[in-house]
Parts: structure tokens; C-alpha cells; sequence
């Protein structure tokens, strides 16, 4: 098995990437960061995020290239443009990372999450939840006489408004795995 | 070739191959099978010290005084533990080290076992990389990225945490050539577009400036030389931080002295008032730049850094280029003198003229009169009296390290050893042993302040030891000095905790130590006794005692623009706000 083609050069360090873009307007960022499956890989970006101040909304990683030995982290964070550019030099700064991607400037991308929420409840709450589901292509993957599980993909928004409409019909527990992202098309 | 060998001995071999001689260290049950492979072999010298963190502080100036890897070697738990203050010293000065220490076996790892700690988690952060090492195989290859990462890019320090069974069992070893390295290669070549840029910008400049930092000495003598030359050729006035003292010669006539919150009045307004400031192999350091919204607020500003995620980190900088400071200078050069070495040399002149009128304010001017000595004047008699020798200084931290920077001229890189960035009191004695045993012949002089000196002060066992003649040049008055100073400015004068009270007989502990100790607080008998200090064969403990209550000026307050300086006594009343009160 051939390891996997994944871009590099996503961190050029030619100049133009670091002509200022100042504003003062907090942005949300989608970095995807390829490392090596080493130990501790993961614990060296999140103390970057803690010791620096950076914020972190979401994260996720898993290994994606076996042969490789290359993990992928995909980071949604916010900050000034500023910010972001220095979160991303700093990250090129790990040893172990090979690229870091911004997503949200590089094109157009794909995010996806996946939630399972445990929703409680009787009648017509259990039936309205139910119809609720449908529509939403959630898929139910535990069902009791007074519960239900749902397991739901889509955008984080799509997600936060599944969740904002089984709130009010019994919704118990959420279990969201973060966003992953990946750049549309292959320039 | 591979070969067979334990995991020690594959240690020491990595060690050979990668052309270490010296490793400063400390044995523990952890490192135990590391000691015997030394014991049992004559290539590397092991420099026996008295504290850990003394270890560290040696192979730091050692690595500054060389330009080569400084390596230690320390055991787990406390052992390393105590090294931590020496890594982070490094990683915030950009100094190349690679620290080894022991570990627990890998099956007591996690359980809490006697001298164990979880040392990659705890370096995680001061240190460039770190590994912990869980298969022999795997050790030669990391040993030998170990030195590779400390010494590329940015330099920095590595650890590499050796567990004690992976040290007894037996694998292949292979040399540094047969080893295939990480992806991590850092540019070192600038991008072309931007340096035109800048030699544009350069050829128009009216009010132009060099602001040099610890990069141009990282990058090597050639890097030295390449700014001097560019200096000469433009006719640019060029000054320097903290860390880069020495890169430009203190004696050379474009050189305006350092800059920043205790710099020279002359190097802080000319970077105010430029209008081009080329920033090479600097950072922006908050102690440079003042209030942030007033640094330099008219110019165009370049700046030319091997860390990109220095660029932009602070201050907005109109044309960034990414390189290593030796191969951007050179390429500035050829781009410069290719175009026709064109300046504009009227307001140049003019430019000069306004320099030599900051230059006359005369900022560092103090007056020795009376019985007490003042620090300047210790200095200044230092400086005169062994400039002519092959002369190494380090420093400790506080008011006597700037008047080090201020009066003490440096004419070559890598003769300047200080804790720049963290400012560790405690540096200076271990880091002129390490210096010293990189240059047995040389003359090397620790400044020092009573307060920091005695916090490593168990170190003169190693330098008497190792025969390590350092003299330690400690100005004595019974303050910390610093913190008194801004509890005069900030504090209304409450001198909280800020005073040295039960402090030795320097001579007498000299004497203990087995070494001279000399004493002065007269400023007839200075020179006589410099003198004694410097011709004595043997490390040398001076105690000399100065006035207790001196000011350190020119000072750029807290929360001020770096062109509001104060330049002496009168000046100092309520002169920190509430907002400047908070930023140290």
C-alpha cells in the first residue's frame, strides 16, 4: 500500500503569507495540521493553544496515512487575522508538523461533524422528536420505551440546530466528535 | 556499518560522531550505565558540576562561546527537574543544547517509581523538541535528530530522556550519515522579491537604521562579517539589542550602542525618528520597543528573521523576509552594489548630523567623586584595563548587567554571554565556567550582582576543580539592585524584600572554596586590584563595593513610547502610570 499524496508547501514562507492583514474582527478558522504519529504530538498543539492564549472550539485527530505514520488534526479556532497567521507560523514551528492548511482561506472545503444526542420523553414530545429526526436524516441508534439516541452528520451549524429544536423535547446528553475538513477539488 | 552495542555506549558513540568533546553533567541511579561507558573511554571530557541547573547554564555558554552544541547529561526525577529553569533559558535565547537525562525503566514508567518524573511532559514547553526514547533501536537515530533540531532553523535546546533499561539493552547502531533525518529543514535563503524591496527602500532612505539582534550571532562570524561589511558600504548607522552585542564592533564609527529600556539616548531616538528600520535577526522584544502604539510609529519597518512566526508576531512590519540573517545579507549585498551601491547620501548626512547631537547629551555620563565607588566607574576601569586581553564576559541579571552592556565595548560575536530573554539570575557563574572550558587560555570575567552570584554559587567547587581560572567580578551593594530601582519609581519608594542582609565574607569564602578572594570598596585601590584579579592563576572571587542606592539611566519607563527616556535622578517622581504599573 503506497502511502498516501497529501500537499505539502501549504505553509509557504514566501513573503506574501506575511504581508499584514490587520483588522480587529475575530474570525473562525478551520486549520487542518499534518504530524506525525509520534507521542505526545497532540499534547504539543494543545499546549501551544493553552500557553499562547489561542482558543480552541473544536478539535479532532486520528491517524490518516498508516505507511506514512501521519495523524491529522483539524483545529477550528477564532481570533483577530493577526492571531490566526501567528497561530499557524507557530504551528509550522513543531517539529513534528509537516503542514498546517487554513481552510477557510485556502478554497472552498467540506466540514463535517457527527453528535449523538439522547433525547427523553412521552407522547407526543417522543413522536414530534421522531418526525424531528426524519427530516433532519438523523439516524436512530437506541430506542427505549421512554428514550431515543439519535446519530446525526452534517455541518456543525445543521447539528446546533438539530440540537436547539430536541431541547425543548427532553434532550438529556450530547456527544459531539468536532469538525473534520477537507479542501474541495485538488488544486 | 551497524553494530551491536548497548544502548550507553551507543549514547557515547553518538556523542563522538557528532563531534561533542565536553559534557557537563551530574550521575544518579538513572544515568548509571551512561557514566561507566564514560568512565571507560578518553574522547569526551565530562565536566563534574555541583547543581543541574549549573549544567545547563555551562553548556549554554559553552554552545555561546563556540557556536557548537552544548550537551549535558543529567539523571531523572530531581535531576531533571532542575534543569528545567537552564532550558527555558535557552529556548527564550535561542541557544543550541541538547540535554540528556535518565529515566526509570519503561515498565515502572507511569507508576510512580523512586526519582521518577514525567520529564517530556514537563519540558514539553521549554524545549524546541523532546523525546523519550522507548526502543534501543530507535535511540542512534534519535540522538543524532537530537543535534540536528537543536542546531538548524532557529537554534534551540532538545532533551532526550533515556529510560534505564533501553540504556542496558543491546541494538544496532548507526552513524549520522546512515540515519535519514525528519522532514524539518528550515529556509535558510531569503525569497528575492522582497530583498529588492528592501535595497529599493534602502537606496531612498533618508533617515535609514540597522537594528541588530542575537540572530546575526547565531547565524555564525560570516554573518558578523556580512553586517559589518553592509554597515561600511551604506554608511548606515546600525545598533544593537541585549543579544546581539559584539556582531557590529563597539569601536566601529557607525555603532550607536544598544538600544531599548536601558539603551543609549542616541540608539532609541534614531529608532524613533528613522524612517527605514532594517531589523536583522531581532525580535521586537517588549524590552526594545516600548508602547507598542508609539514604537517608531513613521517608519517603514523590514525585518529579516529565520522564524516566520517571529514576522508579525508584535509589530507590523511592511516587508518581512524569512531567512537565515548570513544568507539574506549576502544576497542583500550582491542586489545592492549590483543596482550601483546608490544612497542617498545628502540626507545622510544630514541624518548623521541630528545622531551626533542626541550623541552629545553624553547619556551615560556619572560622576565618580567621594570614597564610594559606583558601579560605572568599576565598569568603566574593567573595560579599560582588559580590553587588550582575549577577553570572554557573562553576566548575571539585574542593574550591573546594564551597565555590563552599556560601558563594556565588544569588538567580535561570541564574546557576550547573558540571560537575554528570561533574565535567570544564577547564569553567569556556570555559564564562565562553560566558557572557559571552551577557551582555557582566555580571560573570561563574570559580572555579576551579590544577590544573583550567590544563587549558584555552589559552582566554584567545579570551576577550582577543572582548574577553570574565572574571575568573578561581583559589584556588591547589598541590593537587588533591579527591584529596588522600580520600587523607587513604582512603589513610592517601599523597599520591600529588595536588600542582601547575612552575606558572606566573599574573601573568607574564597578562601574556603580554595581559590582568591580579593576585596575593594576604595576607588584609588581599584585599578591595583583589577589588576591582582586578573594576573592571579586561578579562578578569583572579587568582591567589589559599590554605591548602594545608583539608578540605572537611560531607562525607557513601563507603559512610555521608546523615545520618552529618562536620562537621570530628577526625572523620576510618579513617573509610571497605573496602566505602565502592570507591564514588568
Amino acid at each position: 500500500m503506497s502511502p498516501l499524496h497529501i500537499k505539502k508547501g501549504s505553509t509557504s514562507h514566501s513573503a506574501y503569507n506575511l504581508r499584514p492583514t490587520f483588522s480587529d474582527v475575530q474570525e473562525k478558522h478551520t486549520l487542518a495540521v499534518l504530524v506525525d504519529n509520534e507521542a505526545g504530538v497532540l499534547a504539543r498543539v494543545i499546549g501551544l493553544f493553552s500557553a499562547r492564549g489561542y482558543n480552541i472550539e473544536s478539535l479532532t485527530v486520528a491517524e490518516v496515512d498508516h505507511v506514512g505514520g501521519l495523524s491529522r488534526i483539524t483545529v477550528v479556532t477564532t481570533g483577530t487575522p493577526q492571531v490566526i497567521e501567528q497561530i499557524k507560523a507557530q504551528l509550522g514551528r513543531i517539529v513534528p508538523v509537516h503542514d498546517v492548511h487554513d481552510l477557510t482561506v485556502e478554497g472552498p472545503a467540506v466540514e463535517r461533524e457527527l453528535a449523538l444526542l439522547k433525547v427523553e420523553g412521552e407522547g407526543e414530545k417522543r413522536v414530534e422528536a421522531l418526525r424531528l429526526a426524519d427530516i433532519f436524516r438523523a439516524n436512530v441508534v437506541d430506542s427505549t420505551l421512554r428514550s431515543f439516541v439519535f446519530e446525526i452528520t452534517g455541518t456543525p451549524e445543521k447539528i446546533d440546530a438539530f440540537s436547539d429544536l430536541m431541547r425543548p423535547l427532553g434532550l438529556l446528553e450530547v456527544a459531539r466528535t468536532g469538525v473534520a475538513a477537507l479542501s474541495r477539488g485538488t488544486a | 556499518m551497524t553494530r551491536q552495542m548497548t544502548g550507553a555506549k551507543m549514547v557515547v558513540q553518538a556523542l563522538k560522531d557528532q563531534g561533542v568533546d565536553t559534557v557537563f553533567g551530574y550521575p544518579g541511579g538513572a544515568v548509571l550505565p551512561i557514566y561507566d561507558e564514560i568512565f571507560q573511554q578518553n574522547g569526551i571530557r565530562h565536566i563534574l558540576v555541583r547543581h543541574e541547573q549549573g549544567a545547563v547554564h555551562m553548556a549554554e555558554g559553552y554552545a555561546r562561546a563556540t557556536g557548537k552544541v552544548g550537551v549535558c547529561l543529567v539523571t531523572s526525577g530531581p535531576g531533571a527537574t532542575n534543569a528545567v529553569t537552564g532550558l527555558t533559558d535557552a529556548l527564550m535565547d535561542s541557544i543550541p543544547i541538547v540535554v540528556l537525562t535518565g529515566q526509570v525503566p519503561t515498565f515502572m514508567i507511569g507508576s510512580d517509581a523512586f526519582q521518577e518524573a514525567d520529564t517530556v511532559g514537563i519540558t514539553r514547553s521549554c524545549t524546541k523538541h523532546n523525546w523519550l526514547v522507548r526502543d534501543t533501536e530507535d535511540l542512534p537515530h534519535i540522538m543524532h535528530e537530537a543535534f540536528h533540531v537543536a542546531s538548524s532553523g532557529r537554534p534551540g535546546p532538545v532533551l532526550v530522556d533515556i529510560p534505564k533499561d533501553v540504556q542496558f539493552a543491546t541494538g544496532s547502531y548507526a552513524a549520522p550519515k546512515e540515519v535519514k533525518l525528519a522532514h524539518y529543514a528550515p529556509k535558510v535563503k531569503g525569497d528575492m522579491e522582497p530583498i529588492t524591496e528592501l535595497v529599493e527602500a534602502m537606496e531612498q532612505a533618508k533617515r535609514p537604521v540597522f537594528y541588530t539582534g542575537g540572530g546575526v550571532i547565531n547565524s555564525g562570524t560570516g554573518a558578523s562579517q556580512l553586517l559589518r561589511e553592509l554597515v561600511e558600504a551604506t554608511g548606515f548607522p546600525v545598533t544593537s539589542t541585549l543579544m546581539g552585542l559584539g556582531a557590529y564592533p563597539a569601536s566601529g564609527d557607525k555603532w550607536l550602542g544598544m538600544l531599548g529600556m536601558h539603551g543609549l539616548y542616541e540608539a532609541n531616538m534614531a529608532m524613533h525618528d528613522c524612517d527605514l528600520m532594517i531589523n536583522i535577526g531581532a525580535r521586537f522584544d517588549d524590552r526594545i520597543t516600548g508602547r507598542i502604539d508609539a514604537f517608531s510609529p513613521k517608519s517603514k519597518k523590514a525585518h529579516i528573521d529565520i522564524d516566520p512566526s517571529s514576522i508579525n508576531k508584535v509589530i507590523r512590519v511592511d516587508i518581512p523576509i524569512v531567512g537565515d540573517v548570513g544568507h539574506v545579507l549576502e544576497d542583500l549585498l550582491k542586489v545592492w552594489k549590483a543596482r550601483g551601491r546608490k544612497t542617498n547620501k545628502e540626507a545622510l548626512a544630514k541624518w548623521w548630523a541630528q545622531i551626533d547631537k542626541w550623541r552629545a547629551v553624553d547619556c551615560l555620563k556619572f560622576k565618580q567623586e567621594g570614597p564610594t565607588i559606583k558601579p560605572q566607574y568599576a565598569l568603566q576601569r574593567l573595560e579599560a584595563l582588559t580590553k587588550g586581553y582575549d577577553r570572554y564576559i557573562t553576566t548575571e541579571v539585574g542593574q550591573h548587567q546594564m551597565w555590563a552592556a552599556q560601558f563594556l565595548g565588544f569588538e567580535d560575536p561570541k564574546r557576550w554571554m547573558t540571560s537575554g530573554g528570561l533574565g535567570t539570575m544564577g547564569y553567569g557563574l556556570p555559564a564562565s565556567i562553560g566558557v572557559q572550558v571552551a577557551h582555557p587560555d582566555a580571560l573570561v570575567i563574570n559580572v555579576a550582582g551579590e544577590a544573583s552570584w550567590l544563587m549558584n554559587m555552589q559552582e566554584m567547587g567545579t570551576a577550582i576543580q577543572f582548574r577553570a581560572p574565572v574571575k568573578q567580578f561581583i559589584l556588591n551593594n547589598e541590593r537587588l539592585g533591579m527591584v529596588r530601582q522600580w520600587q523607587e519609581l513604582l512603589h513610592g519608594e517601599r523597599y520591600s524584600h529588595s536588600w542582601s542582609e547575612a552575606l558572606p565574607d566573599f574573601v573568607k569564602l574564597a578562601e574556603a572554596f580554595g581559590c582568591k578572594g580579593i576585596k575593594c570598596d576604595n576607588p584609588a585601590d581599584l585599578d591595583d586590584a583589577i589588576m591582582e584579579m586578573i594576573n592571579y592563576d586561578g579562578p578569583v572571587i572579587f568582591d567589589c563595593l559599590v554605591e548602594k542606592h545608583e539608578n540605572c539611566f537611560p531607562m525607557i519607563p513601563s507603559g512610555k513610547a521608546h523615545n520618552e527616556m529618562l536620562l537621570g535622578e530628577a526625572e523620576t517622581k510618579g513617573v509610571i502610570d497605573a496602566k505602565g504599573s502592570v507591564l514588568v
